[in-house]
């Protein structure tokens, strides 16, 4: 394994609500090396959610220390964190979150579009990114025009984008059929393959199959963490042409 | 993200919704062109009034006779004449802010001509009150000293009496027409100067000789002027002084006791000019106040609309801010929005008013008179309405958490 990515030290969140105090986080430490892929399990209000928002880097941990890709986040202000949003992670979520009445070229330019690329450049990248998920000949279709697996491909591509060092991935199966699931898995892979480090946050241990290691939560805290041999999703044929609408 | 890329978003944003972008500009449509229109339409009556005093003459006073008071009853000014052909003498050599002073005898007679008739003032002036009143010949010439000296029987016509008698563009010089039975020779014929600032016909009148006048129109007392003075001063500054002038001369002259009321009066054209135009002026503002309230208006529907937008697009926001967009990024494309809604609604705004300006002047006959500082001002005052009404939805968008935007329904 190659050196750190996520480091956290002793990561808490308490959310007040009202008078009583919410512990999602207690104390969480966790490491995560560059290329691992980590399902993170456990059920509803174990606190996955709330790791991967801090991880993400969407949400500040009330207490405790995070480093990510050597840069002490925890304290980094508003601007600060969409910057790393931007340049070091991509995320991809169960509902896809691409913006409707927008080709899916455009959905794909849009984090080069915060980064400051020129228009040319975005192009360019949009393009071999789209290619790259298997999604080359639809680029100028939007959302409303494609399949759940295709519309999944196309957030892989924008999280693929900037060239991140993390993927963040919030339930990415969730909305699709088991034969798409897999197809997405199987991407998943190629991306480790290149290097790009994956968190998965899963419900569903078939997923958490294909990870590296799977951590588990309950009650805000790491309740097992352990390294397994990952089960190769297998490619389907072609992709673009593959997707089946249930 | 360059300023171009912004704007190219939010146009993009709200061309998705036109109807509901268009509606939205309508308020600062109407409150801009508004601003413009009635604008256009007060200073037009500005300039009109300008315009009619200016064709009165310049830097004008007139001085009139006291009045009379017979068994307690107070005569206006005017009826007891007081003014003596002394006095105008005076006037000319002595007040050195006074440039023109002529007598300006007064009559309404029937003139005819050799087939018409047409009853209009006759006045008796002498040469001086043409360059008095800036007023000068179309056709033939006017009155001279020599006129005065002999007491010729001539006459310079108005444009509406040569209407009248000889048909409109007819060149009556040297022709004859009869005021009271006594043939006058015309020697010309005035410019036209079109209608005072009430609405009387300035071209409605005939000039003779204010020697002739006396002789053959209106006699009257030997000594005293039965009519004003007209006194045009040196310059526009000069009026005040001239009054004064004249006042003390006159005052003098008439051996009126420190603290007895004036047997005579002044008025100034000038003050009377400027009273006018303090109305106008009012009226201006009022008008302008009621259309830039509708443009606060407009902006107040900009800003609903934004809310509802941000709103609607919470969903987006979230997603943007998941890519990278930092609070500052979503902060300035909701205020380019707003802003390109108010500057859409300027410019349309602009056309607008101006169109409504014009089809006013052509089909109502007002004046209209465009200000185009004021077109830069409406402008810029409807950009500023979509800062100032946009920044509140824009500052609520930026302020969203990522999170709590993404997980939005």
């Amino acid at each position: 394994m190659g050196k750190p990515l996520i480091e956290t030290s002793k990561v808490s969140k308490v959310y007040r609500m009202g008078d009583v105090e919410v512990h999602a986080l207690r104390e969480v430490s966790l490491t995560i090396s560059e290329g691992e892929s980590v399902a993170v399990m456990g059920p509803s209000g174990s606190g996955k959610s709330t790791l991967m928002n801090i991880l993400g880097c969407l949400d500040r941990p009330s207490s405790g220390g995070y480093w990510l890709a050597g840069e002490e986040v925890s304290q980094l202000d508003r601007n600060a964190l969409a910057r790393m949003r931007n340049r070091t992670l991509g995320f991809v979520f169960q509902s896809f979150n691409l913006l409707s009445r927008t080709s899916a070229l455009e959905n794909v330019e849009l984090p080069l579009l915060y980064a400051g690329v020129s228009a040319r450049e975005r192009h360019t990248r949009a393009r071999e990114a789209l290619t790259r998920v298997g999604l080359g000949e639809r680029m100028h279709h939007h959302p409303n025009q494609m399949s759940g697996g295709q519309q999944q491909r196309v957030a892989v591509a924008r999280a693929l984008v900037t060239r991140p060092r993390l993927i963040v991935a919030d339930e990415p199966t969730g909305n699709l059929d088991s034969r798409t699931s897999i197809e997405i898995m199987a991407l998943f892979q190629e991306l480790g393959r290149s290097g790009i480090t994956l968190l998965l946050v899963t419900h569903e241990s078939d997923i958490a199959r294909y990870a590296s290691r799977v951590v588990v939560m309950r009650d805000g805290r790491v309740q097992s963490d352990e390294q397994q041999t990952p089960l190769q999703a297998e490619l389907g044929p072609a992709p673009a042409g593959a997707e089946v609408s249930p | 993200m360059s300023w171009l890329q912004v704007l190219r978003v939010a146009v993009r944003a709200l061309l998705r919704n036109k109807m509901r972008s268009f509606l939205t500009t309508l308020g600062v449509i109407i409150g801009v062109s508004a601003v413009i229109a009635m604008v256009a339409i007060g200073e037009g009556a500005k300039a009109r009034v300008e315009e009619s005093f200016a064709s009165m003459g310049s830097n004008l006073l007139v001085v009139l006779s006291g009045t009379t008071t017979a068994s307690g009853a107070h005569g206006g000014f005017g009826s007891m004449p007081t003014l003596t052909w002394d006095d105008l003498k005076a006037i000319r050599s002595e007040a050195s802010a006074v440039r023109y002073a002529s007598p300006q005898l007064r009559s309404t007679q029937q003139v005819i001509s050799d087939d018409q008739n047409w009853a209009t003032s006759i006045n008796g002036v002498s040469p001086e009150y043409f360059p008095m009143r800036s007023w000068s010949a179309a056709m033939g010439s006017l009155i001279t000293q020599s006129d005065i000296e002999a007491g010729s029987k001539v006459v310079v016509l108005g444009q509406t009496v040569v209407d009248k008698l000889y048909g409109s563009n007819a060149d009556p010089t040297g022709h004859s027409v009869r005021i009271m039975k006594i043939p006058f020779q015309i020697i010309g014929v005035l410019a036209r100067k079109g209608q005072s600032a009430t609405g009387q016909d300035y071209d409605d009148a005939v000039f003779v000789p204010y020697t002739t006048f006396r002789a053959k129109i209106q006699g009257g007392l030997q000594k005293f002027i039965a009519g004003s003075i007209m006194v045009g001063a040196a310059s526009g500054d000069a009026t005040v002084r001239a009054q004064s002038q004249i006042t003390n001369l006159l005052r003098d002259r008439h051996h009126i006791a420190l603290g007895a009321d004036d047997d005579f009066s002044i008025r100034n054209l000038a003050e009377m000019a400027n009273a006018q135009q303090e109305g106008v002026k009012t009226l201006t503002t009022l008008l302008a106040s009621i259309a830039a309230v509708s443009l606060i208006v407009g902006g107040i529907g900009i800003m609903n609309i934004m809310l509802v937008s941000v709103t609607e697009r919470t969903r987006e926001i979230g997603i943007r801010m998941a890519v990278g967009a930092r609070p500052r990024d979503v902060l300035s494309q909701f205020l380019v929005e707003a802003l390109a809604l108010s500057s859409a609604g300027g410019i349309i705004g602009i056309l607008l008013g101006l169109l409504a300006a014009n089809r006013l002047a052509a089909n109502f006959g007002w004046p209209i008179l465009i200000r185009y500082d004021i077109i830069a001002i409406a402008v810029g005052f409807s950009g500023l309405v979509g800062v100032v009404f946009g920044l509140y939805p824009a500052q609520k968008a930026s302020r969203l958490d990522p999170i709590d935007a993404l997980r939005y329904e």
